[in-house]
């Protein structure tokens, strides 16, 4: 509990911890995934599983962008790099992620103009003030960030700036779920939902995880005390026999979602009939690509990319530890040839991803050598 | 990557459009509001922003909250980062630095 006395409001943090110790039944082990990699951080960051009975066992999900995405797809994109008229973008989550033959920031250091923005928008700025380069920006992020670049594209049409184009990778958190639910080597009692996508996608995509298969699943927030409600919320569930989805996260997150965004995105985008997620395998309908009416912009399109799938070094695990099989530090390269200063895999690049954080917050801690008195 | 920060919108303006003048923590950045606009706003009122788009109306007391929050998570300076990296030719005030309460 490294943490807690930096909590607000430490005494109904303190209470609902003792609820949730009354509600889990001491008989059974509980297995819930939190889906959303800003929640597998905070959940490492506050020491959350101290304040968690040990039959309550908290599963990383999928819900990191940059953790899914494939290594070929970071080398089809970075193969656009290598034009000298071609000017790449992309978040700073991306910069360090490793292709086949480097990252984005190795790239730079051999050349290639690559640079960060922090907004699509940006991006298509740079396009505006380089109208004798193509500006290509690499998308990533789940429904949270697609309405963004939806909304960029939609600018870059009206304007006619025709040297923009973006290269998707958006992925969608509905059929990542359903991939889970039918992994035969995963059984998860009930979710903690993913609070910034649902204040786009709002919480009724969800419905069919509870009417479906009979799990319960809680929007959350992402303070400490979000976290240990929707725990016991899902508790009260279980505990009732029931199964439906709630909306913890309720001050931020409106049932229905925010309109405007998935409208952006259904005049923008169209689903991939399959996508490749790093270590879950083709995922069908999981993925955004350009629509029709976009394909001026699609870089896929302008430009030649190889598309060619690239495994994953046969060491590590990351599949594994994506789907919550196994824990980060059970992977054999993890802390060893794997630390965030040389990652191997993306879990080990973003603070969302479950390796990141338990390097970061756990492994660090355990490796600290007592000096005796 | 799933950053949400809290923002004040300071002014609405037509050009670019559908974009508000929004300070965080004295930081003076220009937004896209589109997806809030439904919503109703105008200056005063607080938004959460991801990548330059705002994507809800909180309440100020949520906004400070949320700020405490990412000083908790240790995602403060990546957030400033994120919105001092916001490209700004256009912002009107100079920003002021003033650290995260």
């Amino acid at each position: 509990m490294k943490y807690v006395d930096e909590f607000r409001e430490p005494e109904l943090i303190a209470r609902t911890s003792e609820e949730i110790r009354r509600l889990a039944d001491p008989r059974r082990h509980y297995r819930f995934m939190e889906v959303c990699g800003g929640h597998t951080h905070a959940i490492y960051r506050f020491g959350l599983k101290d304040l968690l009975p040990p039959n309550i066992e908290l599963v990383h999900g999928p819900g990191c962008p940059v953790c899914v995405l494939p290594m070929g797809r970071i080398d089809d994109g970075l193969s656009m790099a290598a034009s000298s008229d071609v000017i790449f973008t992309a978040f700073g989550d991306m910069m360090r992620v490793p292709g086949t033959h480097g990252s984005p920031l190795e790239y730079k250091a051999r050349g290639a103009d690559v640079r960060i923005v922090y907004s699509p928008a940006d991006a298509l700025k740079l396009a505006r003030a380089n109208p004798d380069r193509q500006v290509m920006f690499f998308a990533i992020g789940f429904e949270t960030t697609a309405p963004s670049t939806a909304l960029t594209l939609m600018r870059a049409k009206a304007e006619r700036i025709r040297n923009f184009s973006v290269f998707s990778n958006h992925v969608t958190i509905i059929p990542a779920i359903r991939a889970i639910l039918d992994s035969p080597d995963m059984r998860i009692d009930a979710f903690i939902g993913p609070g910034h996508v649902s204040t786009v996608i709002g919480c009724r995509p969800y419905e069919w995880i509870a009417r479906h298969e009979g799990k319960p699943l809680v929007v959350s927030g992402f303070e400490p005390l979000d976290v240990l409600q929707s725990v016991a919320m899902l508790l009260v569930q279980l505990q009732r026999g029931e199964a439906k989805v709630e909306n913890q996260y309720r001050r931020v997150v409106p049932w229905e979602g925010n309109r405007a965004a998935l409208k952006a995105m259904a005049e923008v985008f169209t689903l991939r009939s399959y996508f490749e997620w790093r270590g879950m395998g083709f995922i069908s309908q999981s993925a955004l690509a350009l629509s029709e009416a976009y394909a001026e912009w699609d870089a896929e399109k302008r430009f030649q990319v190889p598309g060619i799938r690239v495994t994953d070094p046969k060491a590590a695990q990351c599949g594994e530890v994506l789907k919550g099989v196994l824990k980060p530090a059970q992977c054999k390269l993890f802390g060893k040839e794997c630390t965030p200063e040389r990652p191997i895999g993306a879990l080990m690049v973003s603070s969302e991803g479950s390796c990141a954080a338990y390097y970061q917050y756990e492994y660090r801690k355990s490796q600290l050598v007592s000096i005796p008195a | 990557m799933c950053l949400a920060i809290p923002g004040k919108i300071v002014s609405l303006a037509d050009d670019p459009a559908h974009s508000a003048l929004i300070e965080v923590a004295g930081v003076h950045r220009r937004v896209d509001v589109s997806l809030v606009e439904p919503d109703g706003i105008g200056p005063g009122d607080w938004v959460l922003i991801h990548v330059g788009f705002a994507m809800s109306k909180i309440r100020e007391q949520d906004a400070y909250e949320q700020m405490s929050m990412l000083k908790a998570l240790g995602e403060t300076e990546a957030a400033m980062q994120e919105v001092r990296g916001y490209s700004t030719d256009d912002a009107e005030p100079p920003p002021k630095e003033r650290s995260i309460p």
